[in-house]
């Protein structure tokens, strides 16, 4: 339970005639400050301290894997979600990558978020292991709140390890793929 | 009729601020509410102050909010009468709502087959032609042939949009004939993957214009509006601000909009609340229907403010099966207000979106200040979701009134941990051309490549 804007309104009401400049309401369940600036408007920060109720999930599809599989309901996604290319490399997350390789270049993730490695669900990947690409190749996509980055290769060669799966998320700088570069 | 039920508990399958907002209306009511929850959202703030959670699945969208089996699974579990899907995910899924019909439970929202007409974008447009509401010159196509008779008819710049699309996603303009067929082509490529149905229709692209709606609340056999809104600010189709009522509007032509909505929702036998879109071109006196969104609006706050409604508590009233309660002479529209969208997005870096976390969260309060949020200090935003951090909605007697007031607010406003929109909303609402009122959709677009409000200069 906290309060409404309503309630807020109503307690600053009466703050208003008084000479006080700050009120802190600290309860089990929240801490509410209301805070007068030198215009003499209000500022409030709430702070919900209350713990989740959790009732028991469902089964079956309150088991993470049976959903993550997304053997459930992949087909049912639209386009609300990326592009679903099968089969990514198998092994080598990325806390096994070493974060530099002898001769070999890193592409990172410019911003966290999911790492898709073709443009549109049933498309063909952007690049596989053994393609050649320059700088400016799009080597995959990084979304982050809905929006689509393209990651470029920046680098001319040869990629010579993938290493985050599609659909798989990605920190940001983690290394997404690695290239050998022409000399 | 079928008698009303009174609805005892309610899953909330929605996170963020819309959660929240909708867990404020069921505790008013005397309504248990249960928020479905990924894993990314278990300790949310929206988690809190619900009555209980229940575990959707993992953090990915695709396995947790859109998963339709886990939703009603969820619902079923925690033995709620109804599911109320908020906006975005599942919101407008005919899917939803049959399997919410097929389990025995109240789907908050219109019947499926309402979904499915507004759903299709070209079908949504039939009805509106059937409706008698003017539509933008355009039509169907299924080739490149057909696409280039069509523009030559219908006048250039032509925009192509897929039939699935909606919302500003699979839009398109093509601006001169040698566009055209490699614009078709890779939209019809692309509609299938995207949205799993490939069709595609043209229509005129319309610019300038003003992007006006109107709230529509219905029974299923009365329907009403509560105004209309103005969200002509956006950003790639995405709105930023929006405003009620839409300043600066001949009388006639905001009257004739409203009626227009009105039909629209009449022809379908709306139930629920829904929002019908307009763009207008208000030198010409002429407006089109765009499309209709048939879910509570991330704008829907602006028209509470001005209507003293309470749109969710309006909108369970309905899917309980209750008539409306109101006529539109009850529905008296007073003062104005304007809601800014407040997102984890850096406006210096081209909107580049900013997640991580947030170590200070201040809002202002105050007469005529409403923060709908689901942020306190430690919040996080998880790059998977969408980029909406708070909106803050002022509200005044008139719109001069608001603008002064909401540039005090967003001085007030301070959210650490994370890059946010709020520099851009100072800057825009002290924008004398945005202070006039009655910008249109190209606007943001102008006013952030001269530099203003918050990207860097």
């Amino acid at each position: 339970m906290d309060l409404t804007s309503d309630d807020v309104q109503d307690i600053l009401r009466l703050l208003d005639d008084l000479p006080f400049g700050e009120m802190r309401l600290q309860t089990s369940r929240f801490t509410l400050v209301l805070h007068r600036g030198r215009d003499g408007d209000w500022t409030q920060e709430m702070q919900v301290s209350s713990e989740p109720a959790v009732l028991p999930a469902a089964s079956p599809g309150g088991d993470a894997r049976a959903a993550a599989d997304g053997s459930a309901g992949a087909s049912e996604v639209g386009g609300a979600v990326g592009p679903d290319v099968g089969g990514g490399p198998e092994g080598g997350g990325p806390e096994a990558v070493p974060a530099a390789q002898d001769g070999l270049v890193a592409v990172r993730a410019p911003l966290p978020g999911t790492f898709y490695r073709a443009p549109q669900p049933g498309a063909p990947p952007f690049v596989e292991v053994g393609s050649q690409v320059e700088p400016d190749t799009v080597v995959g996509i990084v979304e982050t709140m809905k929006l689509m980055n393209s990651v470029s290769a920046q680098a001319t060669g040869t990629v010579t390890q993938i290493v985050v799966t599609n659909a798989e998320p990605a920190q940001r700088d983690a290394v997404l793929m690695w290239i050998r570069e022409d000399r | 009729m079928t008698p009303a039920t009174r609805l005892r508990r309610v899953l909330v399958a929605n996170r963020g601020e819309i959660a929240v907002r909708i867990i404020r209306s069921l505790r008013a009511l005397g309504i248990e509410a249960v928020l479905a929850v990924s894993d990314a959202d278990a300790d949310a703030l929206p988690a809190r102050l619900a009555d209980a959670t229940i575990r959707l699945g993992p953090a990915p969208p695709a396995a947790s909010y859109l998963d339709v089996s886990a939703v009603v699974r969820a619902a079923l579990a925690a033995r709620a009468g109804a599911v109320h899907p908020g906006y975005g995910f599942l919101s407008e899924s005919p899917r939803l709502a049959r399997a919410c019909d097929a389990a025995g439970l109240i789907f908050i929202g219109p019947t499926a087959g309402q979904l499915d007409a507004v759903g299709d974008k070209l079908a949504a447009r039939g009805h509106a032609i059937a409706a008698g509401l003017p539509v933008v010159p355009g039509g169907a196509v299924s080739d490149v042939a057909q696409a280039a008779e069509l523009a030559g008819r219908i006048g250039w710049p032509v925009l192509v949009k897929a039939v699935g699309g909606g919302g500003g996603r699979g839009l398109r303009p093509v601006r001169e004939p040698a566009e055209l067929g490699p614009a078709v082509e890779r939209a019809i490529a692309e509609a299938g993957a995207a949205f799993g149905d490939p069709r595609v229709y043209l229509e005129r692209y319309v610019q300038p214009g003003r992007h006006i709606e109107v709230q529509l609340l219905g029974d299923g056999k009365r329907v009403i509006h509560l105004g209309d809104r103005d969200c002509s600010v956006q950003r790639r189709y995405q709105k930023l601000l929006e405003e009620a009522p839409a300043p600066r509007l001949d009388a006639g032509l905001r009257d004739q909009i409203r009626r227009a909505g009105v039909a629209f929702g009449e022809h379908l036998g709306y139930r629920g609340l829904g929002t019908v879109e307009f763009l207008a071109d208000p030198g010409r006196g002429e407006f089109w229907f765009l499309e209709m969104n048939a879910r509570i609006q991330v704008e829907h706050p602006v028209t509470e403010a001005i209507s003293g409604l309470d749109l969710v508590a309006e909108q369970i009233a309905v899917a309980e099966g209750r008539q409306l309660r109101l006529a539109q002479d009850d529905v008296v529209l007073a003062g104005h207000a304007i809601e800014c969208r407040i997102n984890a997005e850096d406006p210096a870096e081209g909107f580049r979106p900013s997640p991580g976390t947030v170590t200070r969260a201040v809002f202002p309060a105050g007469p005529g200040i409403r923060v709908d949020t689901h942020l306190q200090a430690g919040s996080a935003v998880p790059p998977g979701y969408d980029s909406l951090l708070a909106k803050l909605i002022v509200s005044g007697h008139d719109r001069d009134e608001v603008i002064e007031r909401l540039c005090g607010a967003l001085r007030r406003c301070e959210i650490a941990g994370v890059a946010t929109t709020i520099g851009l909303h100072a800057g825009l609402v002290a924008d004398p051309e945005f202070g006039r009122g009655g910008v249109d959709t190209g606007y943001l677009a102008r006013f952030t490549e001269r530099g203003g409000g918050g990207s860097r200069g």
